[in-house]
């Protein structure tokens, strides 16, 4: 009788153990969690930064000023387009 | 009772104060003093535990469980092709909360976070002076807001809050609108779109250690629900041209404002929409009203005789005309109930078609005269003409068609071109779409749709449509009124009209200059609508106001959208007057 009293005592400790242990990863992997939850957070922010600037430099104005000033570009005169249309469209242009 | 012989020892049982012979009513009542303790200890206890239970487990509960709120964006507001309007991004907002704190901050601490604050020392000292909950400085950048964290004053604190950046700025600013500093839709599609841009911030309960790190989720979370993104017809390539060219003839004629309305036939999308004057939806100070004005959708104008081509269309399908019969428009007046209609020149007998070439007022007069009221009044109302676009857009505008009945001869004459009815750009824009499609006219959308519209409805046969179109391309030929909204490459039709304002019920000498038109005729893709308001330097008829502007957007949004030329191209006009193209 005193046997089984002091197994069962020895086992109630490790189970007390475990929970406490169990407990306390669950926690690490919640903070952890939290910590990459916060991460994709910013990370989405900065994203939303990124496209403000990617379209805050691709505004047409300033592409327009860039072709035109910087690379010298300009619109052909209409004769010397040559329009190509897609073979079957029967125009003879 | 004393024994005074005996022992001075007592035994137990004989205790002096038992000889006393103390009443019996006072330990009865010490018993019930301690009873009565019992009592009140119990009664106490029922009131902790009992009734006061809810609010001391929640006193508990707040010393280490905190609610915590999950912020939801804005939706992103972005143009057909992905490129985004107008974009949320996190910002701090700093604010003063006094009382209940003894601290002083130092004076250097003051220096750094006026600094941070990008605020004078002396301002900032005022403002905590204050006994009430102050914002300090609203929309810092998160940065900014971290290091201001760092300095742990007392008092002191912050909020998330979302700044909204229009990377497009005033191109765009009508259609798109802004918000107020509280993320609410104030204007244009961010005030008609605004309860599905609107984002729901969720919350949750967390426990938190004294290290203020969360430990663990207690209770529901309310998972937040950012804003629907929003995409718009817009391109913004489209939109740019649009809204370059009209600035700058804004500027060539010395015009009050002007707007440009740029729609997809097939679709009824809004590929652009432009107007002048416009002004930064990024900085908002000395905004003015006139240039919060989307003119192009919320101002009626009497349009003029772009609604002649409606008329003729109206004749031609009620079998009273054909393309080519001649109507004497000589000698340049007419007559109708005392008022007098007339013409620039002094025109012959024109064909029809020439009467819309050449913009004739008494040869449209005259073929209204051969319609019946209720018939022209059924032909404006189908076109829309008195209803507004339905875009869901704030603001938009009906105009003014009113019933036929009260109708006299010569308001049916003036109707027929164009004055005596209001309606705004987009209207007129819609309008024209009848003569784009098969005679058919369809709803406009503000959001990109890859669906074919529902809800067309047929006001002209195709034949008529196609005779129409005829004469809107005669009217860019030379001997029309708008050769000059001729496009390179391309057989571009459309009507030009030149309106007088009305101001205080008359008509004064401002006028309003515009030009609608569609092409490729061989198969129209694209309507154009140019409505410049009191041109002041040189001209101020349509053709010559409008009509190069229409011929600029025209081409350019003909280009960007890859449409294949349809017409053979005439050798360049070589010479000064080479077209000064935009990308």
């Amino acid at each position: 009788m005193m046997r089984l009293n002091v197994f069962l005592l020895v086992l109630i400790l490790c189970c007390a153990l475990g929970a406490v242990t169990s407990q306390h990863k669950a926690r690490k992997l919640f903070q952890e969690m939290e910590a990459e939850q916060e991460h994709a957070r910013r990370l989405e922010v900065e994203f939303g930064q990124l496209q403000l600037e990617l379209s805050t430099w691709a505004t047409s104005p300033r592409i327009e000023r860039i072709a035109r000033e910087k690379l010298e570009m300009r619109l052909p005169e209409p004769a010397r387009i040559v329009t190509v249309l897609p073979a079957g469209s029967g125009d003879d242009q | 009772m004393i024994n005074s012989g005996g022992a001075r020892a007592h035994k137990f049982a004989e205790s002096p104060i038992l000889e006393l012979g103390l009443p019996a009513w006072r330990s009865r009542f010490m018993a019930l003093l301690i009873l009565a303790c019992f009592v009140v200890l119990i009664a106490r206890s029922f009131y902790l535990q009992v009734l006061n239970n809810d609010f001391l487990q929640e006193k508990g509960e707040s010393r280490y469980r905190r609610d915590l709120e999950i912020s939801a964006s804005r939706g992103r507001i972005s143009d057909r092709n992905g490129d985004v309007l107008a974009v949320s991004t996190p910002m701090r907002s700093i604010w003063y909360q006094p009382g209940g704190f003894d601290l002083q901050p130092t004076p250097e601490q003051m220096q750094r976070l006026a600094g941070l604050l990008e605020m004078d020392d002396r301002e900032l000292r005022r403002r905590l002076a204050s006994d009430k909950f102050i914002y300090l400085k609203r929309q810092l950048p998160p940065e900014t807001g971290e290091r201001i964290a760092a300095l742990k004053l007392p008092g002191i604190g912050q909020d998330r809050e979302y700044r909204r950046y229009y990377p497009t700025g005033e191109m765009t600013a009508h259609l798109v609108g802004f918000t107020n500093i509280d993320d609410k839709g104030q204007e244009g599609v961010e005030l008609a779109f605004q309860s599905q841009l609107l984002g729901h911030s969720g919350n949750r309960s967390v426990i938190k250690d004294q290290k203020g790190q969360i430990v663990e989720d207690v209770g529901s979370i309310r998972l937040p629900r950012d804003g629907r993104d929003i995409r718009l017809a817009l391109d913004s390539k489209i939109q740019y041209i649009a809204y370059s060219q009209l600035k700058q003839a804004v500027e060539d004629f010395k015009a009050r404002a002007g707007g440009v309305v740029v729609l997809d036939t097939r679709t009824g999308e809004v590929l652009a929409l432009a107007n002048w004057p416009t002004y930064n939806p990024n900085n908002r100070e000395r905004l003015t009203g006139t240039q919060l004005r989307n003119r192009a959708l919320t101002d009626t104008y009497e349009p003029g005789s772009v609604m002649k081509p409606f008329t003729a269309a109206l004749a031609l399908e009620a079998g009273k005309v054909r393309f080519d019969t001649l109507i004497d428009c000589s000698p340049g007046r007419l007559t109708i109930g005392g008022k007098t209609i007339s013409d620039t020149r002094r025109y012959g007998p024109l064909t029809v078609a020439q009467v819309i070439q050449k913009s004739s007022n008494v040869g449209t007069a005259k073929i209204a005269a051969l319609l019946e009221p209720e018939q022209m009044w059924n032909m404006f109302d189908a076109i829309g003409l008195g209803q507004a676009p339905g875009l869901g857009f704030p603001g938009e505008v009906a105009g003014r068609l009113r019933p036929w009945k009260s109708w006299r001869p010569i308001e049916q004459a003036t109707m027929s071109y164009g004055h005596g009815l209001s309606l705004s750009l987009i209207q007129l824009a819609r309008a024209y779409t009848v003569f784009a499609r098969d005679g058919d006219i369809i709803p406009l959308t503000l959001t990109r749709s890859d669906e074919l519209p529902l809800g067309s409805k047929q006001v002209f046969s195709p034949q008529t449509v196609r005779e129409v179109r005829a004469m809107l391309e005669m009217a860019t030929w030379e001997g029309g009124t708008a050769p000059r909204a001729r496009v390179p490459g391309y057989r571009a039709g459309g009507k030009t009209g030149t309106a007088y304002k009305v101001e205080g019920g008359q008509y004064v000498r401002k006028y309003v200059a515009s030009f609608v038109g569609l092409a490729p005729l061989s198969d129209p893709r694209v309507i154009v609508a140019v409505m410049i308001d009191e041109p002041t330097t040189g001209a101020h008829y349509g053709g010559d106001v409008a009509g190069p502007v229409f011929a600029r957007v025209m081409g350019g949004v003909l280009r960007t959208l890859g449409v294949a030329p349809d017409a053979p191209v005439v050798q360049a006009d070589a010479g000064g007057d080479a077209e000064q193209e935009r990308l």
